[in-house]
């Protein structure tokens, strides 16, 4: 809270900046969409806000959505409202967008892609500065995306990464690793388990089949307890990212097999349902049965702090603050990376604890 | 007597195989253990996560019983979940008997008016059932997240939590629930009149309307009772995770509901049903998922897995596939067959 605060007090520090920038920069607001194209592709066109008289006047001859002096408006299409982490996701989005002063279109997209390109075609006629969004699926975009460039409207990718060869479609992607995510819960298991002298048997309850996070958190978890060849993983099923499937494949990998001694669930949701799993046969979870979690939301928090989740590893979605930055350094012709990993923490059922009474979500 | 065995035969084989191949792949799923007072192991999960299964199913025979279909059961499910969790989660104790009495009442009264609506569409107005009850499949979803808000709704209930993961005399509470509502509906529809009704509506509705019979109640009343079952499995499902899920609650639960109907020889063209055959039905497809967890299939042709034996088990139930097999084995050919009838003329 108090980070996010710091953030956007610096958010509305550089966005007043900005904007007096623009004003000593021959009106230069208006341009703030074809130099970020441009900056992607040739660095030596990035120096904010000194771009020459000539282009500045080119650009500000045709209709400007922000003249010096107005809000930077931003589009951005979310997902919908799935879970409790999207909200928080959305709260943060909005919260950090009215600190930073941004004219803010927000549209809910209900889990359809169709929505998410009208929201996004809505926003190419409205002419706002920047569209930032959470693509549904990773498939589809181009030629919604193409429109965008077309109108020299930059595209920020929230969240969520889309599966196009051009990559001159969008600035940039602020995002998860999900990769990273598993690497850390590996980490976190190679470390506690690194005397261990027999098997550790783990059994993993993955996320939706196929989805990215799911392959993701596999692969990195897979990829750092390599390293200790007494981690074995003895069974590893789909749980759909849900509690009811969580509690219904651990209760069978309770019975399939003796002795378990590792859980690593790929969301919070699945580790609660399988809590119950274990708890209903009989076992501590946390303590007969170790338990390691992604995403970190608020039950996922509750019970890693009354010690029956071992170690979370967080998956933020509080990137309002990085997203704000980002339009800011677009507006501003600033280049910017083309990947933005988003700040995240892991939490043992300590930590837990003690950040429990300040978590957003 | 002996018809019924006949009919009840292949469900109960292929329900049998299952659990044999089960026997010789780990022995321990047969094993049961008292642990905290009540029974556990495989056998009893699959009693205790089929039951929702079970639950809709039944109510699902009825409606296909008059040539109808119900998709929106799995709607219902997710709404009649989240109703209760919300008013339990508005609840200052929430443990109190009577707020999850009411709680419980709220959802239940709810499912009957999503069965009254579906049974006004399909008896009232004279929708297709299948376009009728698309549209609250499709509407209920938004209910649903509508009333949680998109979010999971936690509970800390104990008294909630007993409906779906709370145990009776060592057996799961919400076997009992299905054991209830599947002695009713077999004594309505038996031991009445209604069973006739309904079949009769199912295989030639005008014919039963010439015949006196009010096949506009008898639409709506299975609807109605297709409502409730579909609200009491939502109960248990979300009370057995203590929480509430709009988007995921009972997803495509009303395929897997029309699969037990027809596994247990219930006709989709109505006008006949099996609610035993059902019951069976609902068995086969909740050991199915539960062996695959148990043997360890790669999730990723989880779903192959499952499509394979369910394609055998709706073979091996055709009459015309058996015979046709039959056929086959009594005409065989070897392959020097042919010579050596020559040689031996």
């Amino acid at each position: 809270m108090k980070k996010s605060g710091k953030l956007g007090a610096l958010l509305v520090l550089s966005s007043m900046m900005l904007v007096s920038a623009a004003c000593g920069g021959n009106n230069e607001g208006g341009s703030s969409s074809s130099p970020s194209q441009e900056a992607s592709k040739s660095p030596s066109a990035s120096a904010p806000a000194s771009v020459s008289p000539s282009e500045s006047a080119s650009e500000s001859a045709s209709a400007s959505p922000s003249a010096a002096g107005k809000k930077i408006s931003l589009g951005f299409a979310q997902v919908g409202a799935e879970s409790g982490w999207r909200t928080a996701n959305t709260e943060s989005i909005k919260s950090s967008a009215a600190e930073a002063g941004f004219d803010l279109k927000f549209s809910d997209a209900q889990q359809k892609q169709e929505n998410q390109i009208k929201a996004i075609r809505s926003y190419i006629q409205q002419k706002v500065d920047v569209i930032a969004f959470s693509p549904v699926v990773e498939s589809g975009w181009d030629t919604v995306l193409k429109e965008a460039k077309d109108a020299g409207i930059p595209v920020i990718l929230t969240d969520r990464a889309v599966d196009s060869k051009d990559d001159s479609l969008y600035v940039t992607f602020i995002g998860s690793d999900f990769v990273e995510e598993g690497r850390r819960a590996g980490d976190w298991l190679v470390e506690q388990y690194k005397d261990a002298s027999e098997d550790v048997n783990i059994v993993e309850l993955q996320g939706t089949t196929g989805s990215a996070p799911a392959n993701d958190r596999k692969a990195g978890f897979a990829e750092k307890i390599a390293a200790n060849p007494h981690l074995k993983i003895i069974a590893s099923q789909t749980g759909d990212f849900t509690r009811a499937k969580g509690k219904e494949v651990m209760q069978s990998f309770l019975k399939a097999h003796k002795k378990i001694d590792v859980l690593y669930a790929h969301n919070d949701d699945m580790a609660l349902g399988a809590i119950q799993a274990i708890e209903a046969a009989g076992l501590k979870p946390g303590v007969d049965i170790k338990i390691i979690s992604v995403d970190a939301v608020k039950d996922g928090m509750t019970a890693a702090s009354e010690g029956k989740i071992n170690f979370i590893v967080e998956c933020n979605p509080l990137l309002g603050p990085q997203l704000m930055q980002a339009v800011n350094d677009v507006v501003a012709g600033k280049e910017i990376p083309k990947r933005i990993v988003t700040e995240e923490g892991t939490f043992t059922s300590e930590q837990a604890k003690e950040a429990l009474p300040n978590r957003k979500y | 007597m002996r018809i019924r065995k006949h009919h009840l035969f292949w469900p109960l084989a292929m329900l049998a195989a299952l659990l044999l191949f089960n026997l010789i792949y780990s022995p321990d799923f047969f094993s049961l253990q008292v642990r905290g007072g009540h029974l556990y192991g495989s056998l009893i999960d699959i009693l205790n996560f089929g039951s929702p299964l079970m639950l809709v199913a039944i109510g699902m025979t009825l409606v296909i019983a008059t040539g109808g279909i119900d998709l929106s059961v799995g709607s219902v499910v997710a709404i009649a979940g989240a109703m209760a969790c919300l008013t339990i989660s508005k609840g200052s104790d929430q443990g109190s008997l009577g707020l999850v009495l009411s709680a419980v009442g709220l959802s239940l009264v709810l499912s009957l008016a999503l069965g009254l609506w579906n049974g006004l569409l399909v008896s009232g107005v004279g929708m297709q059932p299948i376009i009728a009850t698309l549209i609250l499949m499709v509407a209920g979803r938004g209910i649903a997240q509508l009333i949680t808000s998109g979010q999971i709704i936690t509970v800390t209930s104990d008294s909630y939590g007993y409906i779906g993961s709370g145990s009776l005399a060592g057996l799961p509470f919400s076997i009992f629930l299905v054991a209830a509502v599947f002695a009713a509906a077999g004594l309505l529809t038996r031991r009445t009149a209604l069973g006739l009704f309904i079949e009769a509506v199912g295989r030639n509705p005008a014919a039963s309307r010439l015949a006196g019979i009010r096949s506009r109640y008898v639409l709506l009343a299975v609807y109605l009772f297709c409502g409730l079952c579909a609200g009491i499995a939502g109960l248990i499902l979300s009370s057995n995770v203590s929480s509430a899920d709009g988007n995921n609650a009972g997803l495509w639960y009303e395929l897997d509901a029309i699969l037990a109907v027809v596994i247990g020889g219930t006709s989709l063209t109505g006008g006949r049903f099996y609610l035993t055959g059902t019951v069976i039905g609902a068995l086969i497809i909740q050991t199915l998922t539960t062996t695959i967890y148990m043997i360890g299939v790669p999730p990723e042709i989880t779903l192959v897995v499952k499509a394979f034996v369910v394609l055998v088990v709706c073979l091996v139930q055709s009459e015309a596939f058996r015979q046709a097999l039959v056929r086959r084995w009594k005409t065989r050919h070897y392959p020097a067959e042919r010579e050596a009838a020559k040689h031996a003329s």
